[in-house]
């Protein structure tokens, strides 16, 4: 039986800055800046890290009643926030995922993603959920700056009703130190771009390709689109021509994202299969450290969530070069002594209340019927009074809601104010307080359209714990702020 | 059956510290300025006092946890002496506690006194208060204006009121409440605001403004309760009895299930029945001589008087533009002294401060600011937040 893409999601973060903002802050020291001050980049706002991203993109990727299905969770990406702590796990969690569904991390190159996918391809994994997903970090005026964005894309492997085939796939491997960023480090250290591309791409990647090609039993010029993300201009074309390919070199989605670091090769893929005709075969490449090559079929089935298309349309666009620098921690902004409130986190707490909080578990009361969140010891309707261990587990999660009251929040401490907070009020009869993200302040009103995203909601700065929670966003595309 | 404490309990001395900035003083000097006060008006010792109250309301400054702070600061020596603690609504709890330790006749003479010294903190506003170990991990961060505004969303929807108009009323309430602390000698803000001035402040949570927005104060307030026969054997003639006390506190209902709209503070709803009932009131808009509401935040006061009965639902903000709540508007005074946008706001005294307020008025001695015939004065305390919170309300009469 065929195996193979069963499902495919993306995510992108919302905000996005003109890379024309960039240059411009710059144009003191590095003026050559300015002639790749081309499109705009996405970045995450200050609640959003590899585990949240790669939530969204999950979550687009397979529905709440696929999730049973679902039996291994791979999270491939080279800036996960734990070293030790399955980041894995969290995303595993907040997916609502069964308790024996395996979970690990592919890391450590930027072709984690793709040899996850390799390794998942020959293991025939038959519900594996691959998801890559990346926030890259650079120094302030570099050129990979102005180049990398965020984001995620998800994958869901198995025989059945296929989106892509798999044909073959094969992998080599090269200690080549193209770039390093040492643990921690939140900057790479690049070597000449000449060196990389002729040493590099232009001789490691065809290894790599031909053996996949042979595995599939399709001559190069057979394939009609060539995946292959790379930070040095002009490389796929160059690599493509090497191999005899004649068809289309795929979109890098530089221009409208950004490059997503070991999400890049997914992301750029769940792209292609958006509009890949029935029987088209597609090159999927992951370079670092050697490279992998897969080849795929697709089927001309389409992803059934909002994809590559949907995420990049979902977009707060800003000229708040600062906005960024401060979100990923380039500058230390003075946030005043309300900032100075403790932020130990009680592990205790969130361990025993793990449901709530990662899957958004509500408890339907079978006395009453109330949806209620937080769920205590007893039902909250005047009168009933249930234990709570009698309560039905309903996920808020993908609940419909709206805004029943408001404020946009200008004393509190926060990352980036104002603080949108206000009731939720979900459809089914639940409701709690939450914070709305991604929102102008003057576009929320009572009424309006709420759905819910798993976001970071504070980092401890002593232990580095992180504590997640679920906010509200305003559904559909957002409306710019 | 229960007959409530009405007449029950009489306030033979009050006292007040002045309100403010008051970097000159510790919470320890602000407790004893109004000890002095209400041990001289109510012409006892301090050894005849049995059992006091003491409430503060913020944990990280102060005067740090128990009642052992205010024992030692007052020097009240061997006797039980509680610490109560019910966020803003702290002050009227201390009275609460004095006032049924009086009632049950287990004491002859207690003593509540509220403090707070919020201007240690090095900034304005409140210090973010500890929600609990499973709150902390998902309730969102917010002020407690952000707590306030939000009634400003739900009113609006509610009564179809406007923006500008809400805007309008709300600022209409502190420029009310400024007109009236200028009259104020122990107010923390004494000084007339235009309107023009209230409506362009910088924005705090929206529709919040600056002068939305109570005092950050420094302050004390005491009361030395006793039984009406007591207070005639020592002498007092003319003396206020409590009239009623009430909470009502969130199970959860507001802030979990659909059955509140935002656009009102339920617990004001539910004390206010049973304090009428208690203090055998029918129709407050008639009956009360003066209000001393929790005016945290302007919006806040505004559906206060409809929550009080006082107004009728939707006609607050008609009733608060046409002056009904003025000093001098002919209708129910309400904020007197300044509330607490003017008077100040230290947490564990507000409750304490409404009422001596009323206690003021109802014995003449409220000088330039006098409510003329004042027989029955309404404290309405909150704490918390609209839909998490407490509310407090005392009433105080002369007796008859």
């Amino acid at each position: 039986m065929d195996f193979g893409i069963t499902a495919v999601g993306a995510y992108a973060p919302r905000l996005r800055l003109s890379r024309a903002a960039i240059a411009a802050a710059h144009r003191w020291m590095a003026p050559a800046l300015a002639s790749s001050a081309k499109g705009e980049r996405a970045f995450c706002s200050w609640d959003e890290d590899a585990i949240t991203m790669a939530v969204e993109a999950a979550r687009d990727c397979v529905p709440p009643e696929g999730r049973a299905g679902v039996s291994s969770l791979i999270l491939a990406s080279t800036t996960l926030p734990y070293a030790d702590m399955s980041n894995a796990s969290v995303v595993a969690g907040a997916l609502d995922l069964r308790e024996g569904a395996r979970t690990a991390e592919a890391t450590g190159s930027q072709r984690a993603a793709t040899s996850a996918l390799a390794q998942a391809i020959e293991a025939r994994a038959e519900g594996a959920l691959l998801v890559a997903s990346e926030r890259p970090t650079a120094r302030p005026a570099s050129a990979q700056e102005m180049q990398q964005g965020a984001g995620a894309a998800a994958l869901r492997l198995g025989t059945g009703e296929l989106i892509a085939k798999a044909l073959g796939a094969a992998s080599v491997n090269a200690a080549f130190a193209d770039h390093v960023r040492a643990a921690g480090a939140t900057a790479d250290y690049a070597w000449e771009e000449r060196w990389i591309r002729d040493e590099g791409y232009a001789k490691i990647v065809p290894r790599a390709i031909s053996a996949a090609l042979a595995e599939a039993g399709i001559p190069a010029g057979e394939l009609a689109h060539f995946v292959m993300p790379s930070p040095i201009r002009g490389a796929a074309a160059s690599v493509a021509r090497t191999v005899g390919f004649r068809g289309e070199v795929a979109d890098d989605l530089v221009a409208g994202c950004g490059l997503t670091g070991a999400a890049h090769p997914f992301l750029m893929l769940a792209k292609v299969l958006e509009t890949a005709e029935a029987g088209e075969k597609i090159l999927l490449v992951g370079f670092g450290q050697g490279a992998d090559a897969i080849v795929l079929e697709a089927t001309g089935r389409r992803p059934a969530g909002r994809g590559v298309t949907g995420a990049l349309a979902d977009r707060v666009p800003t000229e708040d070069y600062l906005r960024m620098l401060s979100f990923y921690g380039r500058i230390e902004l003075e946030w005043g002594m309300r900032a100075e409130a403790a932020d130990k986190a009680a592990l205790t707490a969130a361990w025993r209340e793990a449901g709530q909080l990662s899957a958004f578990k509500a408890g339907r009361c079978p006395d009453c019927g109330t949806i209620q969140f937080p769920q205590l010891a007893y039902c909250v309707t005047p009168g009933c009074g249930a234990h709570a261990e009698r309560f039905e587990q309903v996920s808020l999660a993908d609940a419909p809601a709206k805004v029943l009251t408001y404020t946009a929040d200008w004393l509190s401490y926060h990352p980036a104010p104002p603080l949108v907070v206000g009731f939720v009020q979900f459809e089914n009869g639940a409701r709690l307080l939450m914070e709305t993200v991604d929102a102008d302040p003057a576009a929320v009103d009572v009424g309006l359209p709420l759905r819910m995203v798993f976001r970071l909601k504070k980092i401890d700065a002593r232990s580095g714990f992180r504590r997640y929670f679920w906010k509200a966003t305003p559904d559909g595309v957002a409306a710019t702020g | 059956m229960a007959t409530g404490i009405k007449d029950k309990v009489a306030i033979i001395g009050m006292g007040c510290s002045r309100f403010g900035e008051r970097w000159d003083a510790s919470e320890e000097d602000l407790l004893a300025e109004a000890f002095d006060e209400a041990l001289a008006d109510a012409g006892i010792e301090r050894a005849q006092i049995e059992a006091a109250w003491f409430g503060s309301g913020v944990d990280g400054v102060n005067v740090g946890n128990s009642a052992i702070p205010a024992s030692t600061a007052l020097r009240l020596d061997g006797i039980p002496v509680s610490r109560v603690e019910n966020m803003c609504a702290t002050g009227t709890e201390a009275l609460r506690g004095a006032a049924y330790a009086v009632a049950s006749g287990a004491v002859d003479i207690a003593l509540a006194v509220g403090a707070e010294k919020l201007k240690d903190t090095g900034y304005g506003g409140l210090p973010t208060p500890f929600k609990g170990a499973f709150n902390d991990l998902w309730l969102p961060l917010g002020s407690a204006p952000a707590g306030f505004a939000q009634l400003a969303a739900g009113y609006r929807t509610k009564h179809q009121v406007s923006k500008q108009d809400l805007k309008r009323a709300i600022g209409h309430v502190s420029w009310k409440s400024h007109q009236n602390g200028v009259l104020s000698p122990k107010a923390h803000l004494r000084k007339e605001v235009s309107m023009d001035a209230i409506l362009n402040a910088p924005m705090i949570a929206e529709p919040l403004g600056l002068y939305d927005c109570c005092g950050v104060s420094d302050g004390a307030a005491a009361a030395i309760v006793t039984t009406p026969e007591i207070a005639r054997s020592l002498g007092h003639r003319d003396f206020v009895t409590i009239k009623a006390i009430q909470l009502s506190i969130s199970s959860g209902v507001e802030s979990t299930t659909d059955a509140w709209d935002g656009s009102h503070v339920r617990n004001t709803r539910n004390a206010a029945k049973r304090a009428y009932a208690e203090a055998g009131i029918d129709d407050p808009r008639k009956q009360l001589s003066l209000m001393e509401v929790h005016d945290c935040f302007s919006i806040t006061e505004l559906v206060t008087m409809e929550d009080l009965f006082v107004s009728g639902e939707g006609e607050a903000v008609r009733d608060v533009l046409d002056g009904f709540y003025d000093r001098e508007g002919g209708g129910v005074p309400c904020q007197v002294d300044g509330g607490l946008k003017c008077f100040g706001h230290p947490i564990g005294a507000s409750g304490l401060r409404m009422a001596y307020e009323s206690y003021t008025q109802l014995l003449g001695r409220a000088g330039a600011r006098q409510i003329p015939n004042a027989s029955l004065g309404l404290s309405h305390n909150l704490g918390g937040v609209p839909y998490l919170g407490i509310a407090a309300i005392s009433i105080l009469g002369l007796h008859s």
